[in-house]
């Protein structure tokens, strides 16, 4: 009986928080959207409240597909982004609190993004989780999939390509 | 890239086609998120569409850089090859998309005006079959290129019956 005593429970959430807001509080995008984003340990769920604006259909009305897309890639590279530097939060290795934008690790960029259109997408809030089904050195792959009124019954998913940033110890390599 | 389209529409004879097309360029300009998004149809006809979409600080992905988030320019794809497909010469009565795959080739300069071509190169009784491209203003290599398949809504046999939306998904 040797580990070291846990930190209490709301250094560990303030943490944590702190590098979600870090992570998703910058992106323009992502403000216009209106996508907010909800943790339960690691795990991320992003969320779309509706709005007018995200509209594509006046006469259903019905989500702009566009607007499904797009709030399942955010919720694809904010996954991705988040599990590689989980790691480094809870190591200890980044301190969030004292952390700037410019200092995190640059976003993965999307290399593809396939979007499969199950039923059209309701005038009411969107939920959404991904899942790295590979994250390597250079390249990820992510599946995500997003619904409305049940979680069994999605009205989106998709699958992205992405290649990785350069880590910190590889960039200093480089020069 | 596509010169004296302005009156294209206007030379053609008067007709169903031509109010179908001006019916579905209103409808496009008035989806409320391609207008907040600042798009603009600038071609329309036989299966192929052109919609620009201005660079705007509210839709960059990485503030670093300035670059435009890949969302925004998936849902110009999206709208564009919508667009296509209603302006197609069988007269769909409307469409949805099935699936739409998009590649990033680079990433779309800072600043500059987005424009997005889609052309439908196949079409059955149910399902549209497309291709696209978007470009900046930066000449050469496209930003992105895009597949998709959307469906193809027919106009309910007449008497026209009340809404038959529900059955499409």
């Amino acid at each position: 009986m040797s580990r070291p005593r846990p930190e209490p429970v709301q250094v560990v959430k303030e943490r944590r928080d702190a590098a979600l807001r870090v992570l998703t509080g910058n992106v323009p995008y992502i403000r216009f959207l209106g996508i907010q984003f909800e943790r339960r340990g690691d795990e991320l769920t992003a969320v779309l409240p509706f709005d007018e604006k995200l509209i594509g259909n006046p006469l259903l009305p019905a989500l702009h597909g566009g607007v499904t897309a797009a709030f399942l890639e955010v919720a694809a590279l904010v996954e991705l982004s988040w599990s590689v530097l989980w790691e480094d939060i809870e190591a200890g290795r980044i301190d969030p609190r004292a952390l700037a934008p410019e200092d995190l690790p640059r976003m993965p960029k999307t290399i593809d993004f396939s979007v499969d259109y199950l039923r059209s997408g309701l005038p009411r809030d969107a939920y959404a989780r991904a899942r790295v089904n590979r994250s390597g050195r250079r390249y990820a792959s992510v599946h995500v999939e997003a619904w409305q009124d049940n979680r069994t019954r999605p009205f989106a998913q998709a699958t992205g390509h992405f290649l990785m940033p350069e880590t910190r110890d590889a960039a200093a390599r480089n020069g | 890239m596509s010169e004296g389209r302005d009156d294209k529409t206007a030379e053609k004879t008067p007709g169903q086609g031509t109010d179908k097309l001006a019916h579905a360029r209103h409808f496009i300009e008035a989806i409320p998120h391609s207008r907040a998004l600042g798009m603009r149809i600038e071609e329309m006809e036989d299966g192929q569409a052109q919609i620009s979409m201005p660079w705007d600080p509210a839709l960059v992905g990485d503030p670093r850089t300035g670059v435009i988030h890949g969302g925004a320019v998936s849902a110009l794809m999206d709208t564009c090859c919508g667009a296509a497909v209603i302006s197609h010469p069988e007269a769909p009565a409307g469409t949805a998309t099935i699936d739409l795959r998009i590649d990033y080739m680079r990433a779309a300069t800072p600043g500059q005006r987005i424009t997005a071509r889609a052309h439908v190169y196949h079409i059955t009784r149910t399902v549209a079959f497309l291709r696209a491209e978007a470009m900046d203003e930066t000449e050469g290599l496209p930003v992105a290129s895009a597949t998709g398949a959307f469906t193809v809504e027919r106009p309910a046999a007449p008497p026209v019956p009340a809404q038959t939306k529900e059955a499409s998904a």
